[in-house]
């Protein structure tokens, strides 16, 4: 997993409540065995107009944002279906990080383990950094997950909280997997009591 | 299969199945359906199990006093490598639903006024546990229907203590433990209830004594209203951007403020999904079909949540009534729940829907939902319009 640590780039506002991966990665991309080419399913049909060409009216779709690598993100980002999908779709689009006030479960769980970075910030705090990406000439920020702020195009810095566990494994790009399997001898005592206590799941 | 996509994931699955030595219920197997319906059905589920699975609605498993929740393509993963995922313990909700609903509510109605009150956010970072004596009264199968939208409000998890109609409804399952066995396993499952005296992190009550029946008329399952009232007036929200949000759903939704909820005349009506297409789901929507017809200008179908489910409703004669009244008879799958096959709506189309979710272009790019219970589908499917089920079941 690529490693984040400092990420500088221009940064999105999608401000709307409760967008959900239905919306974010649409059913007809769910339809593979890989997860290539899904940079072109995230947000389809806001990016998208019906004959295909690029919606004007999307923000994705206007300089800067264009280039992306932050979304500025409404309350409870990620709702709905489970699918990954819409993570790799928008990692694959180059967003490296999610700043908004509530993620989804499930979306939230996904984006770490996609070393998508999600930032949870207070209402106000997110009202005053939508208020500068939502302008061309502000729309820079960078992310600094060491020292836990993001800077501002006039220098302010907004202080974020994050789980040391998540954090470290961010910065770090750990597999989940490797990490688990250290403790491969513990799990399999604890699946033979299991078993013993409980015979019926046997 | 005409569907290519589908097709190399249908048998990607089979052959993976194959090399690794996992039972499949292949799809002409007749124990194939929706995966929570056939886990239930079949006894996979037990009280006390923990089980992860790659679908938001594994919620559902909290019905059987299972903790069931739900996880992407990574913690599968992950899961299938370690046996474990690893988790934060998630913040405690409970929902004491007190009060004894009137005739022709069930417990879609009671989940959606819940996700109604507390919000698509409101459970978020939170597992549910749904306690009271209007939920004790309900039967597993319509437990499952809560528990399986609690996903909705967000929660990351749901659970009710199982009790003897979650042992009398294992009890005859394939997989569930028989003989001395399942004497244990029943004693170790009288235990897994809240003690007194327990602490939640948060606890919301309701009472469902005055529930009406309830239908969506936005794009998140919390823009929700009883039947009798009137699509809302985003001027009246002093917040501007949920005031944008209100605005966006209503334009989607092509509805106007004021409108009766009632005066919403449907385009097609869909009886299916994990949510609501068990038999007892049937049952409901069949006893207001019977001697009906299928509105003129509705398209309407019925999709069993299992061919297990679709049998017993062929024995039982509901089928018949169904097909009697114009109902589309399907073979069982997820459909028009979520529009991965060709059940698919077209733009400007308003379906009346007994599933789990009503956001944008769930059910077909540009198409409108409207969630309910499956008899109310069943009421505006013969109607051609939304309408108070109790004005068609309880008028004689």
């Amino acid at each position: 997993m690529q490693p984040f640590n400092k990420v500088e780039g221009i940064a999105a506002p999608i401000l709307a409540a409760n967008v959900d991966t239905d919306v974010i990665m649409p059913k007809q991309f769910l339809k593979g065995i890989d997860r290539n080419g899904l940079d072109r399913g995230a947000f389809f049909d806001l990016r998208f107009l019906a004959d295909g060409s690029p919606n004007p009216e999307f923000v994705l779709n206007q300089a800067p944002w264009r280039e992306s690598k932050f979304l500025v993100v409404g309350p409870n980002f990620g709702c709905g279906s489970s699918r990954e999908h819409a993570v790799w779709g928008m990692k694959q689009l180059g967003i490296r990080a999610l700043v908004g006030t509530s993620f989804a479960g499930i979306f939230y769980d996904n984006c770490q383990r996609n070393g998508v970075l999600t930032i949870q910030l207070s209402t106000a705090e997110l009202k005053e950094l939508s208020a500068m990406v939502s302008q061309p000439e502000t729309a820079k920020i960078a992310v600094a997950l060491e020292e836990q702020f993001i800077l501002l195009a006039d220098g302010r810095r907004i202080k974020f909280e994050i789980d040391a566990l998540r954090k470290d494994a961010l910065l770090q790009g750990l597999d989940a997997i490797g990490s688990t399997l250290v403790r491969s001898e513990q799990i399999r005592r604890f699946e033979e009591r299991h078993l013993q206590t409980n015979p019926w799941l046997a | 299969m005409p569907d290519a996509g589908g097709t190399l994931q249908v048998n990607y699955f089979e052959e993976n199945c194959r090399d690794f030595g996992i039972e499949l219920f292949d799809v002409l197997d007749k124990r194939q359906g929706i995966e929570h319906v056939v886990a239930p059905e079949q006894g996979f589920i037990l009280p006390g199990m923990v089980v992860a699975a790659g679908d938001s609605h594994t919620t559902t498993y909290g019905a059987l006093g299972a903790f069931g929740f739900g996880i992407g393509t990574s913690e599968i993963e992950h899961l299938l490598a370690t046996q474990t995922l690893v988790y934060k313990r998630l913040k405690s909700m409970r929902v004491t639903v007190e009060g004894t609903p009137g005739p022709g509510l069930v417990s879609k109605d009671i989940i959606m006024e819940l996700i109604r009150q507390i919000g698509a956010s409101g459970a978020t970072g939170y597992a549910i546990e749904f306690s009271g004596p209007a939920i004790t009264a309900l039967s597993v199968e319509a437990r499952m229907t809560i528990c399986n939208m609690a996903v909705e409000a967000g929660a990351r998890g749901a659970f009710m203590a199982p009790d003897e109609k979650v042992f009398a409804y294992l009890a005859d399952k394939p997989r569930a433990p028989k003989g001395v066995v399942w004497n244990q396993a029943v004693e170790s499952w009288k235990s897994l209830f809240t003690d007194p005296g327990a602490e939640f992190d948060l606890e919301v009550r309701m009472d469902v004594a005055d529930l009406q029946p309830m239908v969506t008329w936005g794009t998140s399952p919390d823009q929700a209203a009883a039947i009798s009232d009137t699509v809302p007036d985003p001027m009246e929200e002093p917040d501007l951007i949920l005031r944008r949000d209100l605005e966006r759903a209503l334009r989607y939704m092509d509805l106007q403020p004021g409108t009766a909820l009632s005066n919403i005349k449907i385009s097609h009506a869909f009886i299916g999904s994990c949510t609501n297409a068990r038999i007892e789901d049937l049952r409901d929507a069949a006893r207001v079909v019977k001697g009906r017809k299928v509105a003129e200008g509705v398209r309407a179908m019925i999709v069993p949540g299992s061919t297990q489910v679709r049998d017993t409703a062929e024995v039982e004669g509901i089928a018949q009534i169904f097909r009697d009244a114009g109902f589309e008879w399907r073979q069982s799958g997820c459909s028009m729940c979520l529009a991965m096959n060709d059940d698919v709506l077209s733009p400007g189309d308003r379906c009346a829907s007994s599933t789990n979710r009503n956001f944008e272009g769930r059910q077909g790019q540009g198409a409108r939902t409207h969630l309910m219970s499956p008899a109310m589908v069943a009421a505006a499917a013969v109607t051609g319009h939304l309408v108070d089920v109790r004005s068609l079941v309880l008028e004689a």
